[in-house]
Order: structure tokens, then C-alpha cells, then sequence
């Protein structure tokens, strides 16, 4: 969908000195076959993803809710596989969101963006109710000289994306998310920045559908990386 | 209560369509939650009660037999009667006995949800006893011709005062008011006779304490009170999970329950209520009654749904839900609406009749983080939707659409390829434009929003491209 998401975490993550590797075999990890119910899909990709990213000291995900899928629930999944559990909670231990990652982990505290302007955090449920990604993004966003940063009414209150929710249930989901895009609105700021796609395509789809032109949706790997320089 | 869970859909639309009611849950949406942040940051011992709160209501969980066992012995000790429903209806059986054999006539009700569950004015009807419902939300409903409410502890939340004054106006035949506390005394008035004159005071119980016997209610309105300790019979009817060891426990969840529900750091009145009249008190019931209804409740004892039954009945969690907010407390059909509701209608009822409500829900877990009782309430759901997975009640076409994404997502080159294909259909679908306004696959996203338009290739493509650029680079 927005591969640029991908390649600013990959800048964020070299500027702060790591060498980033991305799987050639890497898929999904499951997390819309966990929440639908489905858990044979779910511990097929859990196993897929396990074993490829378990031999890295560290596995990052510009996501909240995928880092959350393998942090919270992938031991869950194996709740009654010892075997699978003891390597899904070893892969648990070092798996990280972006801005939690290079706040808590790399001690990161400067960042390459260039972004100017004001812009308000939309905190996606998965990042700060699983993993407690609250002040990281901010912080790295306060670094920034040229960011002004307002918080909205209800900054922690869902957005109404829920995954399949989103499609099955259209017109909660519709409302729901109508009243985050006020919310983004009543800030003032000219931008929003978030840390889930899902959520990202859901309040930019509804901000337009609703007229708003001018708001800027943005990734935070994005706002916090900069435009991609030469070689991207 | 009739389960109408089944019809989930279509009662969301009316709801989200009646603009009276979107009126009412936007004036007080936020309100509850933001009295408990409030209650809760001034009382810094919050997080160590909410654990020990959990504890409690964990360990007692663990032997319900024994600690049922234990309030029974010490309830009968103090001259009350335990009766034990299987479910609701028998328990409505119990109480039209107990109606009989004293001579009832007139129920005076103080709020009780195990009631709604059991349909219990309907019955006391059928057998010729009136029930009077006396806390002022559910007093509104039953005037109302007996409409069911919304919420656990506001039952008539969805409801503006103009609509009581239009309803008091009709039913009392006295001019239209809408000063709240005016409203207030004219209820007071048409209720104290009631009170006097009734033969039964029913309450429900939001605690049961085994070492005592007694059973704790927590009210605001004073009419629990009057309900228990004037009649001359007082029947208590809750929940067999309700029970707790002792007194100290009851302190602890009395600390947390009212900061949950209201923000208040303790309710108007707690009644603590143990045995009938004694010889020499001035006051109190002739006769206690206890009836204890399982309704389902025993089989979710030692299943992997058991976290359900530490519920207290705060209501924290449709407080902060943003689908309840939405749709308000009577979409979900039952009578336990929001998070609690959607975990406890299907394992009460019955998966097939709510089959929506696991679903209708993002998971995004604040009721989680707000429950007192620490209540995994997303993850309850999720369970649910597995539940249903393995009971084959999900659609084909999910079912199907599932498989698919599954099998592909295994493949890593079939993975590759889709992805591909998808994001070049997506760009025809968008015509060029930065977004998608109508995406037959996925009707329900683009009734409501726009698709935003995917980049040109995706990350795969472009990665590989650089990778293969940067190991020719390193070559020269």
C-alpha cells in the first residue's frame, strides 16, 4: 500500500546506527486470521514468522497492532505447545514498534525529519494498550524543531478501524471514526500523524469521503524520517 | 427477557438513524468515563485494589461450591430461606410461590438485572402480583410500557429529560416539567404510597458475603433501603457468582465499584442486609428470602470463559466503548449490552442467537483496561469468534475468504504475487485518481470512506529493486 512507511522506518532505524535486514519469505503475521476466529491460520503464520525473524536480536514492526500481535498474543496462540511457546515468547521479548524501539531500546533522541507544521498523535489502540507506546512518539516528534505538536480531544479513543470490523460493520465503524476525524479537526493542527495503517487508510478515506482535502495523514516512520533521499 | 441479539444489524440502523437518540448518547457520551478518570487519579491506591479486587473475585471462583455452600449455612443460621433457580424462568416459579404463600399482592423492585434476565415482571403479572419498579430510571421504562433499558446502572441513559417529562406528563396526567429535581419529587410522590402499602420488597444483590449471610446493595436513590426493611417480606435475587468470603473483601470492592461506575468514592446508601427481623429490632422484612440463579453461569466454571464471571456490574466498560457509545445499550438485543454483554449474551443464550456481538466490536481494549476486575474482555470475544469458527456458525464466503488469505500467506511468492496484482487493480480501480470511492470487494469500506489509492509497487518490488541495486553498486 505505502511502501515509503516501510523505507523511512528502514532510515530511522540505520540513522540510529542498525543494520536492517527484511526477510524475502516474510508474509503476515496472522493477525486477521487471530482476531476472525481463526486459529489454525493464525498459528500457521505465527510458526512461519517465528522461524524467520527468531535468529535477529531484534525484530521491529512500523506497526502497533502487528508488533502487538507477536508481543501479546503469538504465546497465547501456542498456549498448548511448550515448544512453540518457549519460542514465541523468546521472539516476544525482543520485538518492538518503531518509536518504541528507537526511544526505549536504541536510546534514540534526534531524529532526520524535516517536517513543519502542526500536527496532533492519534494513539492506535494496539501500540498503546498493548504496548504502551504513549510518550515515544511524542518525544521523537518534540525533537523535531519544526513540528508543533497539539493534542486532540480523545487522542486514545479508537478510531472505529477494528480490521474486518471496518467492512463488516460499516455504519458503526462509519460513525465511530467520523467522530475521530472531528476530533483531528478541532485540534487545528494541519496534520495527523498515527502508527497503524489500518487506522491510517481508515481516517484518511473518512477525512476525505467527508470533504477535508487539507488534512495531512501521516505515518509517524514518515513524518520522523524525512522525504527519502537518494536510494530512498 | 427475550433475546433479540440475532437482529443486531438491522437494530443498529435504527439506532444510528433516530436522531433523538444520537442526540441523547452525544450529550452524555464521555461523561461516566471522564467521572471515573477523575475518581480514579484522586485516589492513588487505585491499581493495588483493582488487583486485589481481581483476586478476590478470582479465588472465590476457584471453590464457588464451598463459599455458596457457607453463605447458604450462614444466611439459613440467620433465619433466611436460600433458594437455588436453575434459570431464570425457575426462579420467577420460586418467587410467584413465595408471592402465594404470603398473600402477595404489590412488589416493590429495586433495581435488579437478574430480574430483567428472568423476565420476572412479566411473570409476577401472569400470577396476579403487581410489581412496582421503584429506582427512578427503571420506574421510567416500566411506564413506559415496560421498555427495557439501556445500560446496567443508568438504565434510562438513552432517554432526555424532555422525554420523562412528555412521559410523567401522559402517565400522571400532570403538566409537562423539566426541572430535573421537579421531575424527581413527582416520582417520589407517586412511589412513597407504593413502598407503604407493599407486601414484597425484591432487590437484586451486588454482593453476597459468606461469612455473614448477608447480602450488600449498593444504591444511590435510597429506595433499595425502603424496599428491603418495610414490606413484610424482602427476597434477594442475583447471581450465584456474587459471592464473596468476607466483610474485608466486600471493603475492598466497595472501594473500587462505585470509582468504576459513577466516579463517586462511595454510593448514597450501601445496605447490608442479614436475615428477616429479629426479635426486639424496630425494623425489617418478617420473612428473607434469598434466590440464587445459575442461568448459565455454572458452566462457565472452570472453562476458558470463567474470567466472565468476576463481573461486578460496574458498567465501566459500555462507558467506554466506543461501539455502546454509538449504538446505545439497545442494539445489542439483551439485557447486558456493550463489552460485558456481547461476552455474556451468546454464553447465556446461545452462540446462534448473538451471533454478531463478538464481532461487533474493534478490540481496542479500553474496556479491558478499565474493568475493576481486570476482565480480558476483547480476548473473551476473540475466544467467542473462535468459538463460532469451530461451531460452523461463520458465513461461507468468510469462511472461504479466510482460507484464501491464509493459504496465499503461507506462500511467500503467491504472497508477492497477489500483492502485486491487488495493488495494480486497486490503481485501475482508482482510475488515476489518490483514491477509490467504490470497491465492490469490499462494499462495507467505501460505503463509509474512501480507499486511499495504493503507490505504483509495492514494498516488495521496490526493496528487491534496491537490494539488487546495491549489490551491483558494491560489485563495480
Amino acid at each position: 500500500m505505502r511502501p515509503s512507511i516501510a523505507f523511512a522506518a528502514i532510515r530511522l532505524l540505520e540513522s540510529a546506527g542498525y543494520t536492517v535486514v527484511v526477510p524475502d519469505t516474510q508474509t503476515c503475521c496472522g493477525q486477521p486470521g487471530y482476531n476472525a476466529g481463526d486459529r489454525a491460520a493464525a498459528r500457521a503464520l505465527a510458526r512461519k514468522l517465528i522461524a524467520e525473524f527468531e535468529s535477529f536480536p531484534h525484530v521491529v514492526a512500523p506497526s502497533g497492532s502487528c508488533a502487538g500481535t507477536v508481543k501479546v498474543h503469538y504465546a497465547e496462540l501456542f498456549a498448548d505447545d511448550p515448544a512453540w511457546r518457549a519460542r514465541a515468547e523468546a521472539l516476544a521479548e525482543k520485538t518492538f514498534e518503531l518509536t518504541q524501539f528507537l526511544v526505549d531500546v536504541a536510546g534514540v533522541s534526534t531524529v532526520p525529519g524535516t517536517f513543519s507544521g502542526s500536527v496532533t498523535y492519534h494513539d492506535c489502540c494496539s501500540g498503546l494498550r498493548e504496548l504502551g507506546v504513549k510518550a515515544q512518539p511524542r518525544a521523537l516528534m518534540d525533537s523535531l524543531p519544526g513540528v508543533r505538536r497539539v493534542e486532540m480531544r480523545d487522542c486514545e479513543e479508537c478510531c472505529g478501524f477494528g480490521g474486518l470490523f471496518s467492512v463488516k460493520y460499516p455504519d458503526i465503524s462509519g460513525a465511530i471514526v467520523q467522530r475521530k476525524c472531528e476530533s483531528i479537526r478541532g485540534s487545528g493542527a494541519y496534520a495527523v500523524a498515527l502508527g497503524d495503517l489500518g487506522c491510517m487508510m481508515n481516517i484518511e478515506g473518512r477525512l476525505r469521503r467527508s470533504g477535508d482535502e487539507l488534512t495531512e495523514v501521516i505515518h509517524i516512520a514518515e513524518l520522523l524520517a524525512g522525504p527519502a533521499g537518494e536510494g530512498g | 427477557m427475550e433475546i433479540r441479539s440475532m437482529h443486531f444489524v438491522e437494530r443498529v440502523r435504527q439506532r444510528l438513524d433516530d436522531d433523538e437518540l444520537q442526540r441523547n448518547l452525544k450529550r452524555t457520551r464521555g461523561r461516566n468515563a471522564a467521572s471515573r478518570a477523575a475518581a480514579v487519579a484522586a485516589f492513588p491506591d487505585f491499581d493495588a485494589v483493582r488487583q486485589r479486587a481481581t483476586e478476590i473475585r478470582r479465588s472465590v471462583l476457584r471453590d464457588l461450591d464451598v463459599w455458596l455452600e457457607r453463605f447458604e449455612a450462614k444466611a439459613t443460621e440467620r433465619g433466611a430461606t436460600v433458594l437455588w433457580a436453575r434459570d431464570g424462568e425457575h426462579a420467577c416459579e420460586l418467587i410467584a410461590d413465595i408471592a402465594k404463600r404470603h398473600g402477595v399482592r404489590t412488589v416493590v423492585k429495586s433495581k435488579s438485572m437478574v430480574s430483567e434476565e428472568a423476565g420476572l415482571n412479566a411473570a409476577l403479572e401472569a400470577a396476579g402480583v403487581r410489581p412496582v419498579e421503584t429506582d427512578l430510571g427503571e420506574y421510567i421504562l416500566q411506564i413506559n410500557d415496560n421498555e427495557p433499558p439501556s445500560h446496567i446502572i443508568m438504565p434510562v441513559i438513552h432517554k432526555s429529560k424532555e422525554q420523562v417529562s412528555e412521559l410523567f406528563a401522559r402517565v400522571h396526567g400532570t403538566p409537562p416539567k423539566t426541572d430535573i429535581e421537579a421531575l424527581t419529587h413527582e416520582a417520589r410522590a407517586v412511589l412513597r404510597p407504593e413502598f407503604l402499602g407493599a407486601d414484597m420488597g425484591l432487590s437484586g444483590g451486588n454482593f453476597l458475603i459468606a461469612e455473614t449471610g448477608s447480602v450488600a446493595i449498593v444504591t444511590n436513590e435510597g429506595n433499595g433501603r425502603l424496599c428491603t426493611t418495610l414490606p413484610r417480606v424482602h427476597v434477594a435475587l442475583t447471581g450465584i457468582e456474587k459471592v464473596i468470603p468476607t466483610l474485608e473483601d466486600l471493603s475492598t470492592l466497595l472501594r473500587i465499584l462505585p470509582r468504576s461506575a459513577t466516579g463517586q468514592a462511595l454510593t448514597n446508601y450501601v445496605s447490608m442486609l442479614t436475615g428477616p427481623k429479629h426479635a426486639g429490632d424496630p425494623d425489617g422484612p418478617e420473612h428473607m428470602y434469598f434466590v440464587l440463579v445459575d442461568g448459565g453461569r455454572a458452566d462457565l466454571l472452570g472453562s476458558e470463559f470463567e474470567d466472565m464471571l468476576r463481573c461486578i456490574r460496574c458498567g465501566a466498560c459500555m462507558n467506554h466503548c466506543p461501539v455502546y457509545q454509538t449504538v446505545g445499550g439497545h442494539a445489542y438485543g439483551w439485557v447486558y449490552p456493550g463489552p460485558m454483554g456481547s461476552v455474556l449474551t451468546p454464553l447465556y443464550q446461545g452462540l446462534e442467537k448473538a451471533k454478531d456481538l463478538p464481532h461487533a466490536a474493534t478490540l481496542c481494549n479500553q474496556c479491558g483496561v478499565v474493568c475493576p476486575v481486570s476482565i480480558p474482555l476483547p480476548e473473551l470475544m476473540r475466544r467467542l469468534r473462535e468459538k463460532q469458527v469451530e461451531c460452523g456458525l461463520r458465513p461461507w464466503s468468510e469462511r472461504l475468504a479466510l482460507r484464501a488469505w491464509a493459504w496465499v500467506a503461507g506462500r511467500p511468492k503467491l504472497y508477492a504475487l497477489a500483492s502485486r496484482v491487488g495493488v495494480r487493480y486497486l490503481r485501475w480501480l482508482a482510475g488515476g485518481r489518490d483514491r477509490i470511492q467504490v470497491m465492490g470487494l469490499a462494499p462495507g469500506w467505501t460505503a463509509q470512506r474512501d480507499f486511499p489509492a495504493p503507490a505504483a509497487q509495492t514494498f516488495r518490488e521496490l526493496h528487491a529493486a534496491r537490494q539488487a541495486a546495491k549489490r551491483q553498486g558494491g560489485a563495480r
